[in-house]
């Protein structure tokens, strides 16, 4: 036990003396991105203390409060609804936190189940070959010839078509993090391939071959932990991707219903009140999705470049 | 008046570490006409004290200390215009690959051209002429039409010769020479070091030629320049360096160069080198658990032979096509045969590409062979599979392979590298057995004690082919193939490595096979040799039959390309 303690704490030393931290704590742009990635994620997981109503609680929700402009920008407005309300008083900025948690809950389970299809389908067909890798690209090919919207959205109506529609509201978000983890694991399984394919003619494989381990072992003990490096930086950039997908997917219509909306189907919302002037029920939820996936973009674009040795 | 002052040189690389002085107070000249040999091990800061006089320094290395004269006149403060113009004008340099110092998209007249025009100024006419009369001079044939053709036409030998054309395009006073020879086969650099020494005595040009090679030095350097550690440890006349060295280090470095000329048991003790725990204690095979229980039902046939080849052939596909006809194959291993005695090392040696390594992987079955069969111990093993057949014949069977960084699992501590084969073929009661023997395992092949919990990029290139050894060893094998052990050490790491080598065959009663491009090495080690050329045997003998006596044409060829190292003492 006192053995593996201290293992953690000689792992903690080492990042701390790494070169990914010395860099990052000398990079603006990193350490910004990188709190207000994390600053976003803390607002979103905690929405249920954070925000000062419960957008669920319809028993809380006055028509009187509709539609109120930000205290701030006009005097009609209350200071309770510091960002205003929507068209059935709710207030806005409870619901881009309720709206985020969708969002970032969505986004992150999508890169979870893309990437474990992703590097299992990319593992497989780098390590087997032939017609196995040959059927796994051509599907992967096929695939990136439609855009993944497009993909998420066939897969949203095929389930949708699928599902009784009583059930729609209710598993509208697994439908949303099935269709966009779908389309997003072939990203995964070239980049883990291409991997694959580069270390199973070292000779440390070799070396296993020889020792008499079957390929399995090969593949998974040996192969695996040399090739999930990149993963960090896919993942971080996929999860822009998949919040931005699930938001355009809401904002089609086709995502998170207005019970429990997303980001994406507040702004969906709103944009129906922007020609009559109410600017501030889309606004706000659409600098909130901007904010949180610049800054996911920008900290995963840092750490892609700070991870690749040919760019120092 | 020296052509080349160097006076008190030191490099530094700063990082954020603190200030890495890769070349501490080195002082050296080079006269007109003159090959000065910079020798030492890598790291040993060599390579860096060319570039620095050619003012090539990677970022952020600079000249911390000291002054660089070419000709009388200071160059090392100049603006880095003026450095530019020195560059190719008085100094010339040419590189280790000639793959990749060439531009690829360019033809040799493109490049030579340009070169000339910008240094010498002669015009587009003059230029070409004297374009033709370099080519000529680096001996390339039929200059007039090969001036036409783009690098990646021409063999790894002439480019490196266009790669010397383009060297000498600026007339250069000085060229520096950064391991012109390393990526060469033995017969080109015999070719490639002739040429250079030519044309330093007729151009009247010296030379700085940096190598980790001995034998490179002995056939063409006039003085040598000995650096260990960032420090030079001695320069003088190559005959009275390689013949009678003073310094402690460049003793212990002539000591560890294999001998072409003869067979010696061990080599000396290397010292000033990586600290390496020196097995002491006696060693009992009978006792230990390395010489338990192993299958003595796999009987070894009664003329002694452990392994045999049987027409073995191999081909690799070159062009894919639908239809039979029109598949292109390379045959990279034609209808080898021959056997191994048990006990014995059997050498193979031969250039790049002539097969053996092919012949390595098809024994251990990481290659299916095309056609033959591999008998080991009785049994034919021909293609990989791991039926519970096969796998006891398998595991007495292992490897040693060339490369110490790829070979050993950047993921894995070196405990669990070497415990892997134990558990996987159950060789011991329990995990904590398993640990006892690894342990066991790794003080045999010299690594210290704190060494199993520690990952494989924690080690040198040496003590990770150790530890390569120790997961060979850990299977319980009887045949050991070792595919170009030592050809990424150091010389000095590969005397260590060589000495383990023996040693554990003596104590182990191993069976070697010893696959090699260095004959000096092959003569150290084994007892029989097969020479290799385009996938076939040509000639089988006994070492010192060969070497006294070859045979073969090929081989006759190979021999006289060896390095002599005549200065040696004997």
């Amino acid at each position: 036990m006192a053995d593996r303690k201290m293992k953690s704490n000689s792992k903690w030393v080492q990042f701390f003396n790494g070169d990914l931290w010395y860099d990052f704590t000398r990079s603006p742009v990193a350490i910004v991105s990188f709190i207000t990635t994390i600053g976003c994620l803390f607002l979103a997981a905690s929405a249920q203390w954070v925000a000062p109503f419960d957008i669920f609680d319809l028993a809380t929700l006055e028509l009187m409060d509709a539609d109120l402009p930000p205290p701030w920008a006009d005097e009609y407005g209350e200071d309770k609804f510091f960002l205003g309300t929507d068209d059935q008083g709710r207030d806005i900025w409870s619901g881009i936190l309720y709206g985020a948690q969708i969002s970032v809950f969505v986004g992150f389970a999508s890169v979870i189940i893309s990437a474990i299809v992703g590097v299992a389908l990319g593992l497989l067909a780098g390590y087997a070959g032939g017609r196995i890798d040959s059927f796994i690209m051509r599907v992967a090919d096929i695939q990136l010839s439609f855009p993944a919207i497009l993909i998420a959205l066939l897969i949203d109506g095929v389930m949708r078509g699928l599902l009784p529609r009583e059930l729609h509201d209710e598993l509208a978000i697994y439908v949303l993090i099935f269709a966009i983890s779908i389309s997003g694991w072939v990203q995964y399984a070239r980049t883990i391939r291409g991997s694959v394919m580069v270390e199973k003619h070292k000779e440390y494989v070799q070396a296993g071959q020889v020792i008499g381990l079957p390929s399995r072992i090969i593949a998974v003990k040996h192969i695996l932990p040399n090739v999930l490096n990149p993963l960090f930086v896919i993942g971080t950039i996929h999860l822009a991707t998949a919040i931005i997908t699930e938001a355009t997917l809401s904002f089609l219509g086709v995502g998170m219903s207005p019970t429990t909306p997303s980001l994406g189907t507040l702004i969906r919302i709103g944009n129906e009140y922007l020609l009559s002037g109410e600017w501030w029920i889309t606004l706000f939820p659409g600098l909130a999705l901007v904010i949180l996936v610049l800054s996911v973009n920008i900290f995963g674009d840092w750490l892609r470049d700070a991870l690749n040795p040919k760019l120092r | 008046m020296a052509l080349l002052d160097v006076k008190n040189i030191s490099i530094g690389f700063p990082s954020r570490h603190g200030m890495f002085v890769a070349v501490k107070d080195v002082s050296l000249s080079v006269e007109p006409g003159e090959i000065l040999g910079v020798v030492g091990e890598s790291g040993a800061g060599k390579s860096t004290i060319g570039n620095a006089i050619i003012a090539l320094l990677e970022p952020p290395g600079e000249v911390i200390k000291g002054e660089v004269y070419l000709n009388g006149a200071r160059i090392d403060n100049l603006s880095a215009e003026e450095k530019r113009l020195i560059r190719g004008k008085k100094i010339g340099m040419i590189f280790q690959d000639p793959q990749t110092s060439l531009d690829p998209l360019k033809t040799i007249r493109q490049q030579l051209v340009e070169t000339i025009d910008l240094h010498l100024r002669l015009g587009r006419k003059g230029s070409e002429k004297r374009a033709l009369e370099l080519l000529e001079q680096v001996g390339i044939p039929d200059p007039v039409t090969r001036m036409q053709h783009y690098p990646h036409q021409f063999s790894g030998g002439m480019r490196q010769r266009v790669v010397i054309a383009l060297a000498l395009c600026g007339e250069p006073e000085l060229i520096i020479a950064d391991e012109p020879t390393t990526a060469l086969d033995v017969s080109v650099q015999k070719q490639i070091l002739d040429l250079m020494r030519k044309l330093c005595v007729d151009k009247n040009v010296g030379m700085i030629l940096v190598t980790h090679d001995m034998g490179v030095i002995a056939e063409v350097a006039d003085r040598v320049a000995v650096m260990y550690n960032s420090q030079l440890m001695e320069i003088g006349e190559t005959a009275q360096i390689i013949g009678n060295p003073q310094h402690e280090y460049t003793k212990s470095l002539i000591s560890a160069i294999p001998r072409p000329d003869k067979k010696v048991r061990r080599f000396p003790l290397v010292t000033y080198i990586e600290d390496v725990v020196e097995q002491k204690d006696e060693f009992d095979v009978s006792t230990h658990w390395l010489g338990q229980s192993r299958e003595f039902d796999m009987k070894v046939a009664d003329d002694g032979t452990i392994l045999q080849l049987e027409d073995l052939g191999m081909r690799f596909q070159i062009t894919n096509s639908l239809f039979k006809s029109k598949r292109r194959y390379l045959d990279a291993v034609k209808d080898v045969n021959f056997s191994i005695k048990e006990g014995e090392t059997f050498g193979i040696v031969g250039e790049s590409g002539s097969g053996k390594s092919t012949i390595a992987r098809m024994v251990t079955g990481l290659y299916t062979p095309y056609k033959g069969k591999v008998n080991f111990l009785g049994k034919e093993i021909s293609a990989i599979s791991h039926t519970p057949e096969v796998l006891p014949y398998r595991r007495q069977m292992q490897m040693v392979f060339q490369d110490p960084f790829s070979s050993l699992n950047a993921r894995m501590r070196v405990l669990d590298i070497v415990a892997e084969p134990i558990l996987f073929h159950k060789l011991a009661e329990s995990k904590a057995e398993a640990e006892h023997i690894v342990m066991d395992l790794l003080k045999l092949v010299g690594m210290s004690d704190d060494a199993y919990a520690k990952y494989p990029h924690q080690f040198s290139g040496g003590q990770r082919q150790r530890i390569s050894i120790a997961r060979a060893l850990a299977t319980r094998p009887r045949f050991l193939i070792c595919d170009e052990p030592t050809s990424a050490l150091d010389v000095s790491v590969q005397a260590q490595i060589l000495n383990l080598l023996k040693d554990l065959q003596e104590e182990l009663n191993l069976t070697m096979m010893f696959i090699s491009h260095d004959l000096p090495v092959i003569r150290q080690m084994c007892d029989r040799v097969a020479v290799m050329q385009h996938g076939q045997v040509l000639e089988l003998a006994e070492t010192e039959n060969l070497f006294e006596n070859p045979q073969h044409e090929y081989s006759q060829h190979l021999l006289s390309l060896m390095p002599r190292l005549d200065m040696l003492q004997a």
